[in-house]
């Protein structure tokens, strides 16, 4: 590994994503337009609103970079240009921090976004420290981006890979517990639920947003979603080959 | 002293090769040297092999039997990375980049001194396209991105899979002359082609043909052995020769 190469990659997605405008007015615009139907949806229950908001400026990051991820590097192999990547001298952990790097700094600034516009223009109050909420919010986009990663290994097309979506982000968010309390599902839910990294996500923001710090369960909480990023990314390094058949 | 100059004189050198696609054999049991500091032609027609031979001599390709060695190392290896550039057929450059965007990111990877993007972009004559995104550019100026991009880190082996198809014959030209003077400053080149007349600017020729290889030599030694002053007919020559004896 080195740090120029890791550089460049890095560089080189942000570049990408630079030219792509209407891209980026997306990643970063979808958010807070979310949150303000929401809040206008819970117009007569605001307490509803308070109590998921929170959580979800967290969780969105998650989704989008799992979905941008998964896309780009599906170019990437479709494309050739990995084909070329892989005769050069890099090696795979250049090129996965370096979309680390890239993402993670487009999942701050896409937390910071909706932190802003929630605690500010939406008037949304949490217990913890919203600082709290917007580091989770970027480890969230890190998850994101680490399953995306490996996901693209297994799709062949664009359609495939938009179509993970739905198949590997709806099924972490309706048993995280976002949706319906995790022990009021039925007992094989509740197994899965364990199983997903999203529900350790979900944990930790609902714990600061209401009960107003991580305490000892949220650094178990961290250890998952860091655990389960770096597995994941071990795996997508295990799905690049330099040599294909 | 021999030994250096022996180990020297071939920049690849293929033993057994034989690879296999999707169950079908692609490369049946190929062995070959590729002169170092030539030009050396690899052509047949589409479909016989030739970018799976190309992909296992820059070691991305699954082989199932063989020894491929490049420049005294095994394809693909480590030290081999910084050493060969390789043109794939279709161009593999980022269409959402700039020209100079992507001749930049390449060769910060490769580390290359600061302002051989700039050159590299003249030599395949992209200069007043430089500013350009790659996606905006005709199919031709595209495939001119990822051969510049091949150039970029000034390697010793140069390995092109049809680095000239549509192209128009004056850049064509040019194109041949540039890999003329590579090589006569001690860069070995192996250039694919299903053209036969593209053979001419080459000092060797392997042609194959249904994934094996037909003959090794040069163009004017193929000339003489089937008698056709025309490439193309010694190649067909080749093969017609070749079925008289099966």
């Amino acid at each position: 590994m080195s740090p120029r190469v890791t550089g460049a990659i890095a560089a080189r997605v942000l570049e990408q994503l630079r030219r792509d405008p209407r891209t980026v007015a997306l990643l970063l615009g979808i958010s807070p337009f979310l949150l303000t139907l929401l809040r206008g949806a819970f117009d007569s229950s605001p307490e509803t609103f308070q109590q998921i908001a929170g959580p979800l400026v967290g969780l969105f990051p998650f989704t989008t970079m799992f979905v941008v991820t998964s896309i780009t590097m599906l170019r990437e192999r479709t494309t050739g240009t990995l084909e070329r990547l892989m005769t050069l001298p890099l090696a795979k952990l250049d090129l996965l921090f370096g979309y680390g790097i890239a993402f993670a700094l487009v999942g701050t600034l896409q937390a910071l976004i909706a932190a802003g516009v929630a605690f500010g223009a939406l008037g949304l109050e949490v217990a913890g420290s919203t600082a709290v909420v917007v580091a989770l919010a970027v480890g969230n986009a890190l998850l994101g981006m680490s399953l995306g990663l490996f996901a693209s290994a297994f799709a062949r097309t664009e359609f495939q890979a938009v179509q993970f979506m739905p198949a590997i982000v709806f099924p972490q968010l309706l048993l995280c517990g976002l949706f319906v309390a995790r022990d009021e599902m039925i007992g094989v839910l509740q197994i899965l639920s364990d199983a997903m990294p999203l529900t350790y996500a979900f944990d930790a923001l609902d714990r600061v947003t209401t009960e107003g710090s991580l305490g000892a369960r949220g650094a178990l909480d961290v250890v998952v979603i860091a655990g389960a990023t770096l597995a994941l990314l071990a795996a997508g390094a295990a799905t690049l080959r330099r040599r294909t058949p | 002293m021999l030994g250096a100059a022996m180990a020297s004189a071939s920049a690849i050198a293929v033993h057994g090769l034989r690879v296999r696609r999707g169950g079908n054999p692609v490369l049946r049991d190929l062995s070959f040297d590729v002169a170092s500091g030539r030009v050396t032609g690899l052509l047949g027609p589409s479909g016989c092999g030739k970018t799976t031979l190309m992909r296992a001599i820059v070691g991305v390709q699954v082989v199932e039997a063989g020894r491929v060695e490049v420049l005294g190392a095994p394809a693909g290896s480590r030290p081999l990375r910084a050493r060969v550039g390789y043109l794939t057929q279709a161009p593999s450059v980022y269409g959402d980049l700039t020209v100079r965007e992507n001749l930049r990111f390449f060769g910060r990877v490769l580390g290359v001194r600061e302002g051989r993007a700039d050159e590299t972009i003249e030599t395949v004559a992209l200069g007043p396209h430089a500013s350009r995104v790659v996606s905006s550019l005709s199919g031709g100026q595209r495939a001119r991105v990822s051969l510049a991009t091949a150039l970029l880190g000034e390697p010793q082996l140069l390995v092109l899979d049809e680095p000239t198809v549509g192209l128009d014959p004056v850049l064509r030209r040019d194109l041949w002359a540039t890999f003329a003077e590579l090589a006569a400053a001690g860069t070995t080149l192996l250039v694919s082609s299903h053209v036969m007349e593209e053979a001419e600017h080459c000092d060797e020729l392997l042609l194959m043909r249904e994934g094996r290889l037909l003959a090794v030599e040069s163009p004017e030694g193929l000339r003489q052995r089937t008698g056709r002053r025309q490439l193309d007919e010694a190649f067909l020559a080749l093969i017609e020769a070749e079925a008289g004896e099966a």
